[in-house]
């Protein structure tokens, strides 16, 4: 399965070129078309998602804002293949991906996307170092992990290295803080060379400059290794230091100039 | 590689399910200790039964037997002549046995069994389970002149034995005593009167004993049918050998008392084989006991010569001098199907005249309920084990319910449904794992110690466990079958797996989202 999925999605160019700041409105990275999705409350339908188009372009970084409970999560899920829509569909590189069967769409996660949580979602029973390695410990079988474990340890313990937690390889999440927990759910998330990351309420649960620190990573990530990166969040400070905004009200995306925490604007209408 | 490492997480950091697991530990160590002390039981049983019967039974329906032995035994080599390691006639008749203590007439009833001392050691082990050395290696119906066993010759550990210490004078030693008390008797009867109902009145009153006419008779100075002048303290009738449990009792502290003693005689009423049926009364001397353990045969029968026998009862032909037998027991060798040769005998003699049985048929009610018992006991057992399954399915439920949001976060980066559920059916087969490996290693250990620990209890209790005066074991036997053992392992392991399916599935099931969501 693996390789049929990967034969599938053709190798694009490589992310780690050195790409500018302002994303170039070239290759579509991610799309979705006409997405709808409501969740059930007992008898009563909620609609979240009504009519969602959107492209997430190669290496850049967009923010997704919006009021709490609005759909934005949901909207990330959807991209990510956790979840799937009522109707319409989501792009990968230019292929569908969210009619693929439950397989192909765990390989995804597993090695093309990678996704850091508001509750940075740990294992607690793993140490960090583990944890890093969980998704190369998932698709591997026994056999497999064995034979390269070494390749894997190192790469977890670069990465680990990376986001200033190597001396805290053999702790357990519960004795790591918030800010070094998330840090190591982001390590997490690069061990397979994602080609997006998604973020949902990455700093919801930080401090305000244990969340400054996260975002430097990120932007440092979408800078220097050309990773695109989705995030979602409510905050608008936070929300600013992205490439592009786009906004979901009441189930539907407006993409306005960028606005500034200070000076927030109405949206305009819709706007596709 | 996650399924395996998050098992071994689990598994150390979750004591609760842990402690659900005692159920299986304790039921698999139950199931091993008792499947063992049966199987011990019935072997121990079985071995003396095939020890006392042989292995196959040739019965003559009549009473009164069927003329010609050697004709029948050759007739039988004839069909099953390589199978047969042994074969010896016998003459079996149902018989009341009288035996005198201190005037009291003690009567019981046995059934005579004549056997051939030359070829009886070939079917029967019964010579093993006689008192006196010198009979164990050859029995002779001759009075020994004492050397009797004053322990249990088949207890394996003496240290805990009482002492049968009336043993100590059994044989001539104990015979000429009791002939010289009798004499001492005599002539203090003779110079003290007896009782005059004419005389005073206030003289104490003798007890009349009722069993005088037939006690006296026992006497040997009394005379019997032999001639008057029977000397009892140089002289004996034809020797009989009883069974513990004809002459004998156990105390409730687990000692031995013999109400008659080799040197004693005793007295035997059967029938002949004449017509119309007369009852004979032939006077034996007891020449030693055996101890088979197996109290249905140590009350029950009691042996003397065949030949001695078949003359009482009028069984020897006048002519031909040859005499009528009403068994021959077999031995078969090792590894033959004695079922087999059972049924070719059976094709060759007529079954209205002949009786044909295995050991294992003539005691077929007895092990069958054994055998019951056995698989009662391990079906209730089993069942506890199952109960324990059930708390491992509520533990595993409220497992899946904690890990929720971890579960969530194994499918986000990648893990299948079957993947999620093979942690925990991975997790209970290692909890399986655990509880059978404990419950076997304590099982085993129960076993190995287990008469220290009945000791132990019954110390701590003031009860003895096995009453020495109702179980015929000074030791407790056991076998343990290493089938068996696996098999309980096998079957705890597979109810823990079975208990964990339905919280797997429901982790399997889990929405990524809806369980990322999970507060």
């Amino acid at each position: 399965m693996n390789k049929l999925v990967e034969a599938a999605i053709p190798r694009t160019s490589t992310p780690s070129q050195n790409e500018s700041r302002a994303a170039m409105p070239g290759l579509a990275h991610m799309a979705t078309r006409g997405l709808f999705k409501s969740y059930q409350k007992g008898a009563i339908g909620i609609p979240v998602l009504q009519g969602i188009d959107m492209t997430v372009y190669q290496g850049e970084f967009l923010s997704i804002v919006g009021q709490s409970g609005c759909g934005k999560s949901t909207l990330l899920h959807l991209l990510g293949t956790l979840d799937q829509p009522d109707a319409g569909e989501v792009y990968f590189e230019g292929h569908r991906i969210d009619h693929l069967p439950g397989a192909s769409r765990d390989v995804l996660r597993n090695r093309h996307f990678g996704m850091i949580f508001q509750f940075y979602h740990l294992l607690p029973e793993l140490t960090t170092l583990e944890n890093v390695l969980a998704p190369a410990l998932i698709s591997e079988s026994m056999l497999g992990y064995w034979s390269r474990r070494k390749q894997y340890q190192l790469r977890a313990m670069e990465l680990l290295d990376m986001v200033g937690l190597g001396g805290r390889a053999k702790h357990k999440p519960r004795e790591l803080s918030g800010g070094e927990m998330q840090r190591a759910a982001i390590a997490r998330a690069l061990l397979r060379q994602p080609k997006v990351l998604l973020a949902d309420e990455p700093t919801g649960n930080l401090d305000r400059s244990t969340g400054e620190q996260i975002m430097q990573m990120l932007r440092g990530l979408n800078r220097d290794q050309g990773l695109t990166i989705v995030m979602v969040t409510h905050d608008p400070f936070i929300a600013d230091q992205a490439d592009r905004i786009v906004r979901l009200v009441e189930g539907r995306l407006t993409e306005g100039p960028l606005e500034s925490a200070a000076n927030p604007q109405r949206p305009s209408g819709l706007i596709a | 590689m996650y399924k395996f490492l998050l098992c071994l997480r689990y598994l150390r950091t979750r004591y609760i399910a842990l402690i659900c697991i005692i159920s299986v530990t304790l039921g698999v160590a139950t199931m091993i200790v008792v499947n063992s002390v049966m199987a011990g039981f019935t072997h121990e049983m079985q071995a003396r039964i095939n020890g006392m019967l042989g292995d196959l039974v040739f019965e003559c329906r009549s009473i009164d037997g069927a003329l010609d032995a050697d004709q029948h035994i050759a007739k039988i080599h004839q069909i099953a002549g390589d199978s047969i390691q042994g074969i010896s006639p016998t003459v079996h008749v149902p018989s009341l046995m009288y035996i005198d203590v201190r005037g009291q007439l003690l009567t019981k009833q046995v059934t005579l069994v004549g056997i051939d001392q030359a070829s009886y050691a070939s079917v029967s082990q019964f010579g093993h389970y006689l008192q006196h050395p010198a009979n164990r290696e050859q029995l002779e119906f001759k009075l020994r002149d004492g050397g009797y066993d004053v322990y249990d010759s088949q207890a394996s550990d003496v240290s805990q034995l009482k002492e049968r210490w009336q043993m100590k004078t059994a044989g001539w030693p104990h015979r000429r005593q009791m002939a010289r008390l009798k004499k001492q008797r005599q002539s203090q009867q003779r110079t003290h009167p007896p009782y005059d109902p004419g005389k005073a009145k206030d003289q104490p009153v003798r007890a009349i004993n009722p069993f005088a006419a037939i006690a006296g008779s026992i006497d040997a100075d009394a005379g019997t049918s032999q001639t008057g002048d029977f000397d009892p303290a140089t002289q004996t009738h034809v020797g009989v050998v009883l069974g513990i449990g004809t002459c004998g009792y156990r105390a409730p502290d687990g000692s031995d008392h013999f109400v008659a003693l080799p040197g004693d005689d005793v007295k035997v009423s059967f029938p002949t084989t004449s017509l119309p049926t007369k009852v004979i009364n032939e006077a034996y001397t007891i020449v030693d006991v055996y101890e088979s353990k197996m109290s249905e045969y140590d009350s029950n029968f009691v042996f003397v010569p065949l030949r001695e026998l078949q003359a009482s009862r009028g069984m020897i032909d006048p002519e031909t001098k040859i005499g009528r037998f009403t068994s021959i027991q077999i031995k078969l060798a090792p590894d033959v199907d004695a079922q087999l040769v059972r049924d070719q005998l059976r094709d060759a003699f007529p079954a209205q005249l002949y009786s044909i049985s295995t050991w294992r048929d003539k005691q077929g009610p007895l092990l069958a309920a054994v055998q019951m018992e056995t698989a009662v006991l391990n079906v209730l057992l089993f069942m506890i084990i199952a109960v324990a399954g059930f708390g491992i399915l509520a533990i595993f439920y409220m497992i899946v319910v904690e890990k929720t949001r971890d579960i969530g976060i194994l499918k986000s980066l990648g893990a299948s449904g079957r993947g999620v559920m093979g942690i925990f059916l991975g997790y209970g087969l290692s909890l399986g794992i655990v509880g059978a490996g404990v419950g076997m290693l304590m099982g085993l250990a129960f076993v190995a110690n287990i008469n220290e620990i009945a000791d132990l209890l019954g110390r701590i209790t003031g009860q003895p466990v096995f009453d020495p005066s109702v179980y015929y074991f000074s030791k407790i036997p056991t076998i343990v079958s290493p089938v068996t053992v696996a098999w309980i392992c096998v079957g705890a392991i597979l109810i823990a797996v079975l208990a964990s399916v339905m919280p797997a599935r429901r982790a399997a099931h889990l929405h990524p989202v809806r369980a990322l969501r999970y507060e």
